[in-house]
């Protein structure tokens, strides 16, 4: 080849990667774009704090916001301590390389890759049909109480499906710990435990944080897992007790744009919906983008 | 130690010691359960599909799979006959994933050898966030923008007469798998030793050269991990193509028509059937299905991710 043929085709190729790049960032400024310019005017008090109205193209949202904050706080209760004690086996009571880590990594990696709507066949099988049913038979007589699709059960689901994040957050933390600190608490007749709690855990609570953060981003996006584990059309209360069905962002969302019988009138409180979903998600990723840096400055350092 | 007493061990503190020790320690099989525990129960309501003689009178896993004698290849699971053709769903399935990897792969790979190779470090720090935030939009807000948006400007440039359809479904659907294969493949790239890409231009190899000759095929198992992880992506994916893809179970291959995939039909369907009959139970088949598939993808992305470790530190 000669050095001009060679030339042409290094710019062609750098063009052409380049070209990529461009695209991507193009594609994200395009929907972003497109979701404040229709969305951020439908934003108000008002449509945050009531509930829809004349079948979904007036009102707000509100019930859909507190469904979502409900759900995703029960998930937190169940995924934060499962989570960051995987974390913590695995980092440091498991003898490093052996068998079980190994299948636990694996079992994670897959778990990761596992489709959500899989996880809403999951949930409705072991929680509702399982547990539910047999909570039923056990306590209530019989009588349908757990049995039936609730927030605790997609909760559940949910908790389940983000634990990798958890506890992949989690492990990043816990390697940032230097090995130091940990012999010199050993080295004052520290036992495994009282070295996790005093000095592993502190110094690692900015990536249970992280981990905490991205499982509740993700969470409250999921809507495959929670459509028939829980999540409702439409409800004219909120939920009050585990057992209540509630209403979803996410869910609404779908709801809206899929089942509405006049697409145009929806369109505004949509695209609003959408708004608030996806600044929801992005202001919760910021966060833990900023303290994950932060922790990842420190691992630098040391 | 803000209080040093804290840590002195009383009985009563050994005990929660050990129940909290044997949390930690359980945590690990607790993940592992959890796996098992998906494929036991999505596997446990498709059962009765092999086995009970009542669901044989409606369905078989034969049935499912041959042409109707009068309908041929039909998925019409609330009709006089119900008829459970798998063909229908298989092809909207391929047909929706081949288009959606055929516009991310290019794309997400080419973007990430531009990234570890050419870019300058301010391009680097703009297009690294830009993946982030893509990843981070919830695939219902991706099916809502390819129902709401795509849909049109993908008629208008095409001229295609149904306005859900296939290509429509892809490009949302590239905008989740983009991500994915962009993450894996950069971090393959970056793995490359920088010794690999001085030693190639101290033999005269230009910036050009040293990607496309040296660092590309070096990174390869890592590469081809990211395309097998975003195949895994596409294929289980439900919102996106539930929502942008017409939800016709058509048999025909054109990109152009609408189409039904696995994941859509459980979530379109599974809301109206009855708990334990057959329709019931070939939801959860098709779910165990994809459990299946999508597990072997993933097992088959990360043993590549394995592979290239072991490659360049070895």
């Amino acid at each position: 080849m000669t050095s001009r043929w060679i030339k042409i085709i290094a710019a062609g190729f750098t063009t052409l990667t380049g070209f990529a790049c461009l695209l991507i960032l193009i594609m994200v400024a395009i929907i972003l774009g497109d979701i404040i310019v229709h969305g951020l005017p439908g934003v108000s008090w008002t449509f945050l704090s009531e509930p829809p109205k004349a079948g979904m193209t007036e009102g707000g949202i509100f019930p859909a916001i507190f469904g979502t904050v409900a759900l995703v706080i029960l998930m937190t209760l169940a995924v934060v301590p499962l989570g960051v004690a995987a974390a913590v086996y695995l980092q440091e009571y498991a003898p490093q390389d052996s068998k079980l880590v190994h299948l636990v990594r694996l079992a994670l990696q897959n778990l990761a890759g596992v489709p959500a709507i899989v996880f809403g066949l999951f949930g409705l099988g072991l929680f509702v049909g399982f547990a539910g049913g047999s909570i039923d038979a056990l306590f209530f007589g019989g009588h349908l109480t757990f049995g039936q699709p609730c927030i605790l059960w997609a909760s559940l689901t949910l908790a389940v499906l983000t634990l990798p994040t958890v506890v992949v957050a989690t492990e990043e933390a816990l390697r940032a710990v230097p090995r130091s600190y940990r012999e010199a608490a050993y080295a004052l007749g520290a036992t495994r435990w009282q070295v996790v709690r005093h000095v592993v855990l502190p110094q690692s609570i900015g990536g249970v944080l992280t981990g905490t953060i991205l499982a509740i981003s993700r969470g409250a996006g999921e809507v495959a897992p929670i459509m028939f584990t829980g999540a409702a059309y439409f409800l004219p209360h909120l939920p009050a007790k585990l057992n209540d069905q509630f209403m979803e962002l996410g869910y609404h969302v779908y709801v809206m744009a899929t089942q509405s019988p006049n697409v145009e009138a929806t369109k505004p409180v949509l695209y609003a919906t959408v708004f608030v979903l996806l600044a929801v998600t992005f202001a919760l990723n910021f966060t833990a983008v900023l303290i994950r840096s932060r922790i990842r400055r420190r691992l630098r350092s040391t | 130690l803000e209080n040093p007493e804290s840590i002195l061990l009383t009985g009563k503190s050994r005990r929660l010691e050990a129940i909290i020790e044997l949390f930690i320690r359980s945590s690990g099989w607790i993940v592992i359960a959890s796996v098992v525990l998906i494929f036991v129960f999505v596997g446990k309501e498709a059962v009765p599909l092999l086995t009970s003689s009542e669901v044989h009178k409606e369905v078989t896993v034969g049935k499912m799979l041959a042409p109707y004698p009068e309908a041929g290849f039909s998925w019409q699971p609330v009709s006089e006959t119900p008829k459970y053709s798998l063909l229908p769903l298989l092809i909207g399935t391929l047909k929706v994933t081949i288009v959606a990897l055929l516009i991310a792969l290019p794309i997400a790979v080419g973007a990430a050898i531009f990234t570890s190779e050419f870019a300058p470090q301010g391009v680097r720090e703009v297009i690294k966030p830009a993946v982030e935030l893509l990843a981070g939009i919830p695939s219902v807000v991706l099916g809502f923008f390819a129902l709401m948006v795509l849909a049109g400007w993908v008629q208008r440039v095409t001229g295609v007469v149904i306005r859900l359809n296939a290509l429509n479904a892809g490009i949302g659907l590239a905008l989740a798998v983009i991500p994915i294969v962009y993450t894996v493949s950069e971090d393959a790239l970056s793995a490359v030793p920088q010794s690999f890409r001085d030693g190639s231009q101290a033999l005269g190899a230009n910036r050009w050269q040293t990607a496309w000759r040296v660092v590309l095929p070096a990174a390869t198992p890592g590469v081809f991990a990211a395309c097998v992880l975003g195949a895994g992506r596409s294929i289980g994916e439900t919102m996106i193509v539930l929502m942008a893809s017409g939800n016709a179970p058509t048999m025909s291959i054109d990109p152009a028509r609408s189409f039904r995939s696995f994941s859509a039909t459980i979530a379109a369907e599974l809301g109206e059937v009855v708990h334990g009959d057959p329709h019931y139970r070939v939801l959860f088949f098709i779910g165990a299905a994809l459990f299946v598939i999508t597990f072997l993808l993933n097992l088959a992305g990360h043993a590549y991710v394995g592979r290239l470790k072991r490659k360049l530190q070895g």
